[in-house]
């Protein structure tokens, strides 16, 4: 396929892979990235047939590997794949929620050479953690697991999905983070994809509700400034506050690589979503999927765009923005990302923007990630 | 934060690695869910930070190898310390 911009000749390697090991989390966050038909997507790789994927990507250059799911911990041969993958010269993260963590096995990862644990929290409070995860035992069970991933001395990462039933618990959220020692802290709002835009409504924040959270951020950074306390703290405000797109995933195909746990390879964890056929690892080569396949050369480069983006000089900054939110909100993946102010369609944005003003659902009446509901919404 | 001095021994922060990558024909530093390509000099420096070496040591052997190279003392202490401020090693 010929894209000016960017042909398979300029296109760098992927550089770095996100293995979603397995879609059997077993908790149910509103948000979740997994996608809303996941019920119906059973099948998974073998070991053999990850430590081959690992393998294909390292040769072509990826350096950061990412082992998440749904809840990567319920593979029984996670500490075998991490090992695999640590010798290969991958940096290894693991991305957890902290169910079904334990002592023995932090310590058996780091034996395999695992390099870094995230661990992903709901909230400071633990009524509103555990309702979001559906789970009572959740928040008391990461909290231990956060302070054993430092007792082991690793590096630790607290990631806590920000939203508006828990923004404005922002600054306990800190300072939780603080006390457990997390080397980064990542104060992420939901992306509006799969099952956070089907709760989008109930998990939007207000305008002044982010702006409280910056204030309360930046005082932070400056006091652990001031302490010298290495702690740094990532605050990723929704783009439904922004006039113009992020640069998605710095560009289609571009450096990013996810494989799904059946094997099929995306350009970004929700780009399944879309009306366009990605390749499987268990079909075609690493190589052939990155740089020749339809699926990831579908967005690469600028010929693909529609007006406005076409004739924008800002196209080579965000590329257009999002594909999946486009996608999503217009229903023609070539659009221009809504949450431009250039696009037709940024009202859509706005009528978000004002329905968040008014009062929404409680948490309680969110839809939960879980197989019933995956099923209900996706008929096969 | 105080400034870096010669007799400061550098040590590279737990959990971050450095590492050559042949495709990227250069060293990278790693980190938690981060990768920083590094320059030739920034990686010569980076290479001799042991958490046994002095900086007057790590100055000494970069001399040593390249002796042409004017103002290379200051050009050390200078990476140094944006790598202590960016907090990708630790100072003792
Ligand atoms: S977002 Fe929640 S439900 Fe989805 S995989 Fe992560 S922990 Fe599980
Ligand atoms: S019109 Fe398209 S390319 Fe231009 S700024 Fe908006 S999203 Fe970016």
């Amino acid at each position: 396929m010929l894209n000016t911009g960017s042909t398979s000749a300029e296109q760098g390697p992927p550089l770095w892979l996100l293995a979603e090991l397995t879609y059997r989390c077993p908790l149910q966050c509103p948000y979740c990235s997994n996608p809303l038909e996941f019920a119906n997507h059973k099948g998974e790789l073998s070991t053999a047939q990850w430590v081959d994927v690992f393998t294909q990507a390292r040769a072509l250059g990826a350096a950061q590997l990412g082992f998440s799911g749904g809840e990567p911990l319920v593979r029984e041969d996670l500490a075998e794949l991490i090992g695999a993958a640590r010798e290969l010269g991958f940096y290894t993260n693991l991305i957890t929620s902290g169910m079904g963590l334990t002592e023995a096995k932090i310590e058996a990862f780091r034996e395999a050479g695992l390099d870094h644990i995230q661990i992903s929290f709901q909230a400071s409070d633990a009524e509103i953690n555990n309702m979001l995860a559906g789970s009572r035992k959740a928040f008391e069970q990461k909290l231990a697991m956060a302070r054993a991933v430092k007792a082991a001395g690793y590096p630790m990462v607290l990631n806590f999905v920000t939203h508006r039933h828990n923004i404005d618990q922002i600054d306990r959220i800190i300072e939780l983070c603080v006390a457990l020692e997390a080397d980064f802290v990542e104060l992420a709002t939901c992306q509006y994809y799969g099952w956070a835009h089907l709760n989008r409504a109930g998990l939007l924040p207000t305008k002044a509700q982010l702006d409280h959270a910056e204030q309360v951020t930046n005082q932070w950074r400056e006091k652990l400034a001031e302490q010298g306390n290495p702690c740094k703290l990532i605050l990723v405000t929704p783009d439904y506050y922004e006039e113009r797109p992020k640069g998605c995933m710095n560009g289609w195909g571009n450096i990013f690589l996810t494989i799904t746990p059946d094997g099929t390879a995306l350009p970004c964890h929700s780009a399944r979503q879309l009306p366009v056929s990605f390749p499987s690892v268990t079909e075609h080569s690493l190589s052939h999927i990155w740089y020749d396949s339809f699926g990831f050369n579908r967005f690469r480069g600028y010929d693909w765009m529609s007006e406005p983006c076409r004739s924008c000089d800002e196209k080579e900054k965000d590329f257009g923005g999002c594909r999946c939110q486009a996608y999503l909100l217009t229903g023609d993946a070539t659009q221009a990302d809504p949450v431009c102010s250039k696009s037709p369609h940024h009202h859509k944005i706005l009528q978000a923007r004002a329905e968040a003003e008014q009062p929404q659902p409680g948490i309680e009446e969110l839809t939960f990630r879980n197989e019933r509901t995956s099923r209900i919404i996706c008929k096969v | 934060m105080s400034p870096v001095v010669r007799d400061n021994t550098p040590v590279l922060r737990p959990g971050f690695r450095l590492q050559w990558e042949p495709v990227q024909n250069s060293h990278v530093l790693l980190y938690p869910e981060g990768m920083v390509k590094l320059n030739e000099s920034a990686a010569e420096v980076l290479l001799l930070v042991d958490g046994k070496r002095p900086v007057a040591d790590i100055i000494n052997t970069l001399t040593d190898k390249f002796p042409n190279v004017p103002g290379l003392d200051e050009d050390v202490l200078a990476f140094i310390e944006v790598a202590h401020a960016q907090h990708w090693l630790h100072i003792r």
